[in-house]
């Protein structure tokens, strides 16, 4: 079967897609108070940007999405799910991958065995498989290779497909670690600051390709971003964060003329 | 015929390949000489006479005995350090408790039923105390580690060796036991239990025993069906990714605790493999002198380099031969130290270990 380049392979079930709704969150680490009831929701296949100053709480927010932080108060839910009583390897059964603010790459293997790790879920390989190479394990393989490969594609990077990660500059590895995520096959993509340190152009051919996951694949987007011109262009709503409270929430337009965020955030820096 | 010219320059030919790859490694190539010269020189001197010869093999059996042996040893520590990047001081420990489990189970089984089933079943029951063990350990252990830093581990697997220590006797006492009955079938081809090669010139018939040969098939058995693991399956993966970037390998959907739990077992299996085989020779089942065999398995993960499976094997096994022939070429008082001689050399060479991972670092 061969795939056209935005065509999602979806030879495994889809990760079904659900509304993401984080209700009443409340986080503290002692006296510090990293969110304060903060709620929201995000609709499936939307964009969804978290923006704030540093310290904002914005990456607390995600990591608490992911079950790495547990909030004293309140619940998130993804479906049904309440992803607070969740283990942080449930995550990707559930449907929902990650892409980190520092880069959390496997740096001793190649591209293409970081992409495989990615489909780890979804192999149903055992030990007696392996031994018997030929046969099951091996269909399964071809399957897993195939959805990499078109990943790849997607994401151009073919050149350095087997390269060791650790040798690769920094865009490029940002853009490994998505197409790690995209493997899992999502439902919902948590992207932290996907953009951050890159120059316009590698700015650009990420945005293009966080528009075609969203698009042709339909996943559901939440990113945290600094870069406001790329977050008022791309995203469907976006919520600000200040302090961890959630001081506005709505479409680009609705957030820029926001008051509040006005003073918070966006007054400080455009003027 | 302009492209033919082209691709003749960009490649090399062989001789300059090789001549770049001397320029790149003088010092391995320096080492190199000098161990083929010993070889020739130990070659020589084995094919001078029967005796000789017989010596040679003799060396050369009892080398690749206890360097499969340490060779095991070292496994188990790869297989910790691959997966969690902890180097396991209890490791010694672990070998004493296995051993002795083994040992239990044998009286209790012996006396009832014939020699090999009574050893297959020893064995399954070692294993799944290990497979237990394991599991434990990474519940009570191992798991409120989590998030700390790696020397704190490091730190608890030494006071993990004390307290197994302590419980191994008060259980089984502090001296040494001897195994009821063989371990390893030493009659497998003949009666004697032995190879009889009769040399001429030599006083004595050179004898070879069977256990040795078993012991050496043991060890290559686990070694193939962990690599195949590592390689091939998804867990064995799952394991290596983990030990590259937990938080990374939790995403992919990859539990830790299940991973921790696995490696540790499969780290106290091959402990206890080692644990009953030491059992079976001159030191016996000693909950004194198993850990010292086990620091000898030290100098092997560092020369074949800590992460790597077939470098724990070819480690152990050039460190038994060295072992064996520097005692007996040159003086048996040098063969303790001819390891780390070797080793200081090979690092100087290769920091990382003869099959170590080279961590790449970008400033």
């Amino acid at each position: 079967m061969v795939f056209s380049r935005f065509e999602r392979p979806y030879e495994d079930n889809p990760a079904p897609r659900h509304a993401l709704s984080v209700e009443n969150v409340s986080l503290r680490f002692g006296g510090v108070k990293a969110l304060s009831d903060v709620s929201l929701d995000v609709q499936p296949r939307e964009i969804f940007a978290i923006i704030g100053p540093n310290g904002a709480g914005k990456t607390s927010l995600l990591n608490c999405i992911c079950g790495l932080y547990h909030p004293q108060e309140g619940r998130i839910l993804y479906g049904d799910v309440n992803l607070v009583q969740t283990p942080p390897h449930r995550l990707a059964h559930l449907g929902i991958a990650r892409a980190f603010q520092n880069i959390e790459l496997f740096t001793h293997m190649t591209v293409q065995d970081n992409l495989m790790l990615g489909r780890h879920i979804h192999m149903k390989k055992n030990i007696l498989d392996a031994l018997l190479y030929w046969g099951r394990g091996q269909r399964e393989e071809i399957e897993h290779r195939r959805f990499v490969e078109h990943v790849i594609d997607l994401l151009e990077i073919q050149h350095i497909r087997k390269q060791l990660v650790g040798s690769l500059a920094y865009g490029l590895q940002k853009r490994v670690e998505l197409g790690r995520a995209l493997c899992i096959n999502p439902g919902l993509i948590l992207l932290d600051e996907p953009m951050a340190g890159m120059n316009v152009e590698e700015k650009k051919d990420i945005v293009r390709y966080v528009l075609d996951i969203n698009e042709e694949w339909g996943v559901t987007i939440v990113l945290i971003e600094h870069d406001m011109g790329v977050v008022m262009d791309i995203s469907d709503r976006v919520a600000v964060l200040d302090f961890g409270i959630l001081i506005g929430l709505g479409t680009p337009d609705e957030v820029r003329n926001n008051p509040t965020v006005i003073q918070a955030y966006l007054g400080e820096e455009g003027g | 015929m302009t492209t033919n010219t082209k691709t003749e320059t960009l490649k090399p030919s062989i001789v300059e390949k090789i001549v770049a790859w001397v320029r790149a490694n003088v010092l391995l190539c320096i080492v190199l000489v000098v161990l083929l010269g010993v070889m020739i020189a130990m070659l020589r001197q084995a094919f001078s006479s029967g005796s000789e010869m017989q010596k040679f093999i003799r060396l050369t059996y009892a080398g690749l005995t206890d360097g499969s042996l340490l060779a095991l040893i070292a496994l188990g520590l790869v297989l910790v350090y691959k997966s969690t990047d902890v180097i396991n001081f209890a490791h010694g420990e672990f070998m004493v408790i296995g051993g002795f489990v083994g040992y239990q189970l044998l009286v209790w089984l012996s006396p009832n039923m014939n020699a090999p089933l009574a050893v297959i079943l020893a064995v399954v029951g070692m294993v799944i105390a290990a497979v237990l063990f394991g599991i434990l350990l990474e519940r009570f252990v191992l798991r409120p580690m989590i998030g700390e830093p790696v020397i704190s581990v490091i730190m608890v697997t030494i006071g993990l060796s004390n307290v197994i220590a302590a419980i191994v006797g008060l259980v089984w006492g502090n001296n040494a036991q001897r195994l009821p009955i063989e371990a390893l079938p030493n009659n497998l081809f003949n009666e004697s239990g032995r190879f009889e090669i009769p040399f001429e010139g030599a006083r004595r018939p050179l004898f070879l025993g069977h256990e040795n040969l078993m012991l050496i098939a043991v060890v290559m058995l686990v070694t193939i069906a962990l690599l195949i693991f590592f390689q091939r399956s998804k867990h064995g993966i799952a394991m290596r990714a983990t030990a590259d970037d937990q938080q990374a390998a939790m995403s992919m959907g990859i539990s830790i605790r299940v991973v921790f739990a696995f490696a540790w077992s499969l780290a106290a299996i091959t402990a206890a493999l080692a644990g009953l085989m030491i059992g079976e020779t001159s030191i016996g089942v000693s909950a004194q002198d198993i850990p010292v065999v086990g620091l000898r398995a030290f100098p092997v993960i560092i020369l074949g380099g800590l992460d790597s499976i077939t470098g724990a094997i070819v480690g152990g096994l050039i460190i038994g031969l060295v072992e064996t022939y520097t005692g007996g070429y040159i003086d048996p008082s040098l063969k303790e130290i001819a390891p780390y001689i070797l080793l200081l050399i090979v690092l100087m060479i290769r920091p990382y270990g003869l099959f170590g991972q080279e961590i790449i670092e970008r400033v």
